[in-house]
């Protein structure tokens, strides 16, 4: 009782459209694709997330670990930052119908670093209140809609994967979070990884980056539940 | 007094051969001498852990068993492997038993008189046995595909109505993949085992062949949470190797951030505790002050978990001394409400029941597991890098390190809001000592090949980098001790005799990192 008053106490703090204007600390922002002859060269990227064509260089966000190299302060021709946080993409064409009653979410932990995890736990905190927009997660498969996988999927966490997939009733929906998940991030050329989340099961939504602030998962939230248009398949999101 | 004693166990193995470089003592031991060297040391140095090297004569392998202590210097034994066994040291220095099963397993070492190898990083159901990733410099690595998974964990318990209870290692909400397999016999647990490495990423192996920039990247996304700590113990060992001088200000910096980072990690870690005692409330306004912690880590660095901050040789950016005193405002106006939920909390019988003698680890078990970090300090050992071995700019700055005596859940909770006092101390005292800025940073580059170590106190405990480069500053080999893999190997211990509902609690006052055990 005490607390539940100490908490009424507290100021309101979820944020609402209106505070969240300045992104000052709630987004990295991410590097935007930037005219050739201004932009850093392919080879200053780790993660091989920087391709030329047509005079661009376009940016491969399933790679891209916003590490900032491609900004430091020795190159003569920095990448364009762009900011901002709608970052989720639909990846699979036949999705049905989007889900307008609340949602239970799983996550699965397929190798991941903390850091997606623990964005997607600031998610419950007063600040983005997770709850207000009907998400819960939930232990039970049975009564789990979308499944949240992070990491690269480790070799030991594929088969538990599949099964959690497996025993989840239809329709569902799959969550990819994170770099490492859409692609393996940096961590795509160990053997000890099987590989990006599709390579296992079908993805329906990604979220790049690393790691994908707590307002780029509402973002992926907000589509699944049909809030937010869908973004055109931009082709910069592997299929 | 460590010199002392040094000097007193050199002298009884001239034979050895042994050299000294600057904070370092090599000791090269026949195989045969380790456990009675171990146990000399034992007393007054911690066991770092085990340091896989390229011998520079003859390219075999031989392993360094690493040991630290307070204001002394670094001593490695060396052991040659000459593909016989190692005897295991683990009888001796409980510690050593995770890491030589690691060894086995990564590089087919024998240790003989270990009583469990096999099927540890690499889980047999889909590696065969003998694979040695480690071991060879090539990624064609067999993997087996098709036997099904086995999910049992080993019995120890042998009572009638006994049964094991496995969890994990999908858990409900937003918790790292592990898996716990809980002996009992009805309410109590009487055995407690771990099946980690579910997540094993094969940090070590992938930075085999990096450049320092790329190993930096990669050393922060072993454990998100603790990211600069990792970046922070893996670049001072690349500045060794370089021979290069770091720029006081960007020492004090670092120090700045990683302090930053501590306060963060341990709220993060109060947040779960309150959460796992069922207290929401207080959890809520914590976590949402983690919130402002990371906003504030955003705005500033670019980065919320501060990532891509450290580089070899400095740091990616710089701030102005406005920006400073003004994060160091910003930190106060964060940290004070935060102590009067915390002092609330000292209040609350109903919290204190479920913390107080909750998951005791009693000092001579923390001592033989060589523990570190808070968990270590709050059963009563004062241990802390930041102290034991100043590095960057932690000889300028006075603190204190604060040690609780229970070793209780509700003695790490202690703990770890007493660190938070001493670590907003420590960030108060550095803009007054800020030196101007420089105008460029000098280029960085690794000409000579060696081996170097890097340490750093992260928010978890000690993380002990070992980074041999060859004259090109490409990583040949690295060996990266966290305080996961040392901190977890006594949490069992800390369970037993406890009941199931006991166990989320208990869990949560240790804050371990699963990624930073399985890299
Ligand atoms: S931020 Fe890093 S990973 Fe992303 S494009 Fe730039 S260099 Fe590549
Ligand atoms: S995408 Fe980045 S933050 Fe997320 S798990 Fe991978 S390394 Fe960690």
């Amino acid at each position: 009782m005490l607390w539940f008053r100490k908490g009424l106490d507290q100021p309101v703090r979820t944020l609402t459209p209106k505070t969240s204007s300045t992104l000052h600390g709630l987004s990295p922002g991410r590097p935007a694709p930037t005219p050739s002859r201004d932009a850093a060269p392919e080879d200053v990227c780790p993660t091989h997330a920087l391709k030329e064509h047509d005079g661009v260089m376009d940016v491969d966000y399933t790679q891209c670990i916003q590490c900032r190299l491609c900004r430091q302060q020795s190159l003569k021709n920095k990448m364009n930052w762009e900011e901002g946080f709608h970052w989720a993409q639909m990846t699979s064409t036949s999705l049905p119908d989007a889900f307008h009653h609340s949602v239970h979410v799983r996550v699965v932990d397929a190798g991941d670093c903390g850091a997606c995890l623990n964005e997607l736990h600031q998610l419950a905190s007063p600040v983005y209140s997770l709850h207000r927009l009907g998400i819960a997660f939930t232990p039970a498969p049975r009564e789990a809609d979308v499944l949240v996988v992070t990491g690269p999927v480790t070799v030991s966490m594929k088969e538990t994967l599949e099964e959690a997939f497996q025993s989840m009733p239809t329709p569902k929906r799959v969550m990819a979070v994170g770099t490492c998940a859409l692609s393996g991030g940096i961590f795509s050329s160990s053997f000890a990884v099987a590989g990006p989340v599709d390579r296992v099961i079908p993805v329906d939504i990604a979220i790049p980056g690393c790691p994908p602030p707590p307002l780029a998962l509402l973002d992926g939230f907000r589509l699944i539940m049909g809030a937010r248009p869908e973004n055109p398949l931009d082709g910069r999101v592997r299929k | 007094m460590t010199e002392k004693t040094l000097e007193h166990i050199l002298e009884q193995h001239e034979e050895m051969a042994v050299t000294v470089e600057p904070n370092w003592i090599r000791i090269a031991a026949p195989a045969s001498r380790l456990p009675e060297l171990a146990s000399q040391l034992a007393p007054e140095w911690a066991f770092a852990g085990i340091v896989p090297e390229n011998d520079p004569k003859t390219q075999s392998l031989r392993l360094l068993y690493v040991f630290y202590a307070r204001n002394g210097p670094w001593v490695g034994i060396e052991v040659r492997n000459h593909d016989q066994s190692i005897p295991t040291i683990s009888n001796i220095l409980f510690a050593a038993d995770w890491q030589e099963r690691e060894m086995e397993d990564l590089f087919d070492v024998q240790f003989e008189g270990h009583p469990q190898l096999g099927d540890f990083v690499l889980h047999d159901s889909h590696w065969p046995e003998g694979t040695a990733p480690m071991k060879r410099h090539s990624w064609e690595i067999r993997q087996k595909t098709t036997e099904s998974r086995n999910l049992s964990t080993p019995r120890i318990v042998e009572a009638s109505g006994s049964f094991v209870m496995p969890i994990g290692p999908i858990f409900s909400g937003t918790q790292e993949a592990i898996q716990f397999g809980l002996e009992t016999v009805g309410e109590e647990i009487v055995f407690a085992h771990i099946r980690p490495f579910y997540k094993y990423r094969a940090v070590e192996k992938l930075l085999e062949g990096q450049t320092p920039s790329v190993a930096l990247l990669i050393a922060e996304r072993i454990d998100g949470l603790t990211a600069f700590s990792h970046s922070l113990a893996m670049a001072q060992a690349f500045e060794t190797l370089a021979g290069a001088p770091v720029p006081p200000r960007v020492r004090l910096l670092r120090v700045f951030w990683a302090e930053i980072e501590r306060i963060r990690s341990h709220m993060q870690v109060l947040a779960g505790i309150l959460e796992s005692t069922g207290l929401s409330v207080p959890a809520n306004l914590i976590q949402a002050l983690e919130e402002d912690l990371l906003q504030l880590s955003g705005a500033l660095t670019g980065h919320r978990y501060l990532f891509g901050l450290v580089r070899p040789g400095g740091l990616s950016r710089d701030w102005s001394d406005t920006e400073i005193e003004n994060i160091v405002d910003r930190l106060g106006t964060i940290l004070e409400p935060s102590q009067r939920i915390l002092d609330a909390l000292t209040f609350d019988n109903s919290f204190l029941d479920r913390l107080e003698a909750v998951g005791t680890l009693s000092l001579e078990s923390a001592s033989t597991h060589c523990l570190v970090g808070p968990v270590a300090r709050a059963s009563g050992i004062n241990r802390d890098l930041r102290v034991w071995q100043p590095y960057q700019a932690y000889d300028q700055i006075t603190f204190d390190v604060p040690v609780q005596a229970e070793g209780d859940g509700y003695a790490r909770f202690r703990q770890l809001c007493q660190e938070i006092v001493q670590s907003y101390r420590i960030v108060q005292q550095i803009p007054p000592l800020l030196p101007a800025a420089l105008s460029q940073t000098e280029d960085f580059g690794i000409t000579q090949a060696g081996t170097a170590l890097g340490y750093a106190e992260s928010p978890a405990g000690a993380v002990i980098c070992c980074v041999s480069a060859n004259s090109r500053g490409m990583v040949e080999r690295c060996r990266v001790i966290t305080p996961g893999l040392v901190n977890w190997h006594a949490f069992p211990q800390s369970v037993r005799h406890f009941a199931f509902q006991d166990f989320p609690i208990i869990l949560a006052t240790f804050g371990l990192s699963v990624a930073d055990l399985d890299r």
